[in-house]
């Protein structure tokens, strides 16, 4: 049997960045934005019911991009993993930074195995405050499974810095909802072959003054509407 | 994929398992009540099981008398969509058990149950129903119909029947609106899992035939909601006077029975100032 080619982790490990980052790029963008009593979540997205953004639990919602097929089982292990733990305990004791957690092991171990491919994604997890803990919490998981906490703003996808640096320049503290929708519309807008339109757009709010579901889909009418405002 | 058993199911290996695609045997599945079978058989709330571990084949009187029951319940159409209300007061044995206790819940954005029969078992049923419309919800996208949500609750009735068979009983009344017909409707259910649909109205519970009594008086096809109102919270009056089992409205203590509407525009509760006053005048009236 002859002896397997070396090829060295570096090279191995760069090959997976690149072809991630590949299949990524093919992809639109996300942008979520923090309000004054939310996390506005919007993305520029054709397609009217394969979803880039859904939500997970009372506070937290999911944001995907790259490869559909590779983030959807892991919003719906979210969606699953997130109900047990309230049906187990209670509503009050799920978080997002627990189920961040498990994301970026599932994502990481695809990544160091040799023998796979890395998973041609990126997600932002979600969670807005309440009056229990307050705080905001924005979760980016990259494709490798690294985890970081975003504030004020985050972006993801393959042009994820480019609107990084246009939200830098706008972003202010203490936002309208409707503000906030128009910052990150006109982010998105800055691409090249973007096509912004109501129609064309996917928003999600999770909004702490919306019950115990915190998290809403707006309708084209809607996002047409906090356009104009 | 990684396991949500980390809460404890029966595999316990993240985060040492590999990811595989597909990633798991069961994506796709949007049933809850399933999923606490399958993968967490210590997570459901399985009386049927209790009753035959107990040896227990017949109703037991001294469980009876240590469990919370005696209720009224009741649903009426009227002309938006359907109410939904019950009283809130639990018995045990022949006191007072809770004045407080929640028989109707909000199972979502359309819907809602009530419950009739043995306290726990009720709740725990009412709780199982909501998760898993909403479950279905955020996995598939796509609210349930409700007939769908209806049959659902059917199933979990029969898996109970054992344990009704030896008195934990659950009596419920589904209501909701109906998205597809544009429509109120209401379901009652017998203990087999049975699901009969009612035309205009319905009352169950130990105080049921009195307040069946005053529906029947006092309904009529089309009714405003305010009118509405009345009726309902006449027809808890009604069951609490004829029924020890049955609290009507607790002045002193400020607890009122349930009641929400549901339309097409959602579930909404009627608040307890509103409530308050229609007893206060229905008292005035009764006094004259």
């Amino acid at each position: 049997m002859p002896a397997p080619f070396y090829v060295s982790p570096e090279q191995i490990f760069r090959d997976k960045e690149q072809y991630a980052r590949r299949g990524i790029e093919k992809g639109k963008d996300v942008i979520a934005v923090e309000y004054e009593n939310g996390i506005v979540i919007v993305a520029e997205n054709p397609q009217k019911t394969l979803n880039k953004i859904y939500e997970i639990y009372d506070r937290i919602a999911f944001a995907g991009v790259g490869s559909y097929q590779e983030y959807e089982p892991l919003r719906y292990q979210g969606v699953q993993a997130t109900e047990i733990k309230g049906y187990t305990y209670s509503r009050e004791d799920v978080h997002a930074k627990w189920l961040a957690n498990i994301y970026s092991q599932i994502i990481g171990s695809a990544y160091r195995q040799l023998d796979m491919k890395p998973l041609e994604i990126e997600i932002l997890l979600v969670e807005v405050g309440d009056d229990i803990y307050p705080k905001n919490n924005i979760y980016h998981l990259s494709f490798d499974g690294r985890l970081w906490e975003e504030e004020n703003f985050a972006t993801i996808g393959g042009r994820s810095e480019q609107l990084s640096e246009y939200l830098q320049r706008e972003f202010r503290e203490n936002l309208t909802q409707a503000e906030a929708l128009k910052i990150a519309a006109k982010a998105l807008s800055t691409l090249e072959d973007s096509q912004i339109t109501p129609e064309t757009l996917e928003v999600a709010i999770l909004d702490k003054n919306q019950g115990r579901r915190k998290f809403k889909r707006l309708t084209s009418e809607e996002i047409g509407e906090l356009l104009k405002e | 994929m990684f396991k949500t058993s980390l809460l404890g199911g029966s595999e316990r290996d993240f985060p040492n398992s590999e990811f595989r695609s597909p990633p798991s045997s069961d994506y796709g599945n949007s049933n809850f009540y399933e999923l606490l079978q399958q993968k967490y058989p210590h997570l459901v709330p399985d009386f049927s099981a209790f009753a035959r571990q107990s040896g227990v084949s017949m109703p037991n009187k001294d469980w009876e008398r240590n469990m919370l029951t005696g209720t009224t319940i009741l649903a009426m159409k009227y002309k938006n969509g359907v109410f939904i209300a019950g009283d809130r007061q639990a018995v045990e044995g022949f006191q007072v058990g809770e004045r407080r206790i929640e028989k109707v819940y909000t199972t979502d954005e359309y819907s809602a149950i009530a419950v009739a029969g043995v306290a726990g078992p009720c709740i725990e049923m009412a709780k199982l129903l909501q998760i898993q419309l909403e479950y279905h919800e955020k996995q598939e996208g796509v609210i349930l119909s409700l007939e769908g949500k209806a049959n659902f609750l059917s199933g979990l009735l029969r898996s109970n029947l054992s344990a009704a068979l030896v008195g934990l009983v659950v009596v419920p009344i589904f209501a909701g609106y109906d998205l597809n017909r544009k429509i109120g409707r209401i379901f009652k259910y017998d203990i087999t899992g049975g699901r009969y649909e009612e035309v205009d109205y319905y009352a169950t519970g130990s105080g049921g035939k009195d307040a069946r009594g005053t529906l029947k008086k006092r309904y009529r096809p089309n009714m405003e909601r305010d009118e509405g109102v009345k009726a309902v919270l006449e027809a808890i009056w009604d069951a609490a006077d004829e029924d020890l089992a049955t609290g009507g409205p607790d002045l002193i203590r400020d607890i009122y029975p349930t009641v929400k509407t549901i339309s097409s525009s959602g579930i909404e509760d009627v608040s307890d100032s509103e409530i308050k006053q229609v007893y206060e005048s229905l008292i005035d009236a009764l006094k004259e």
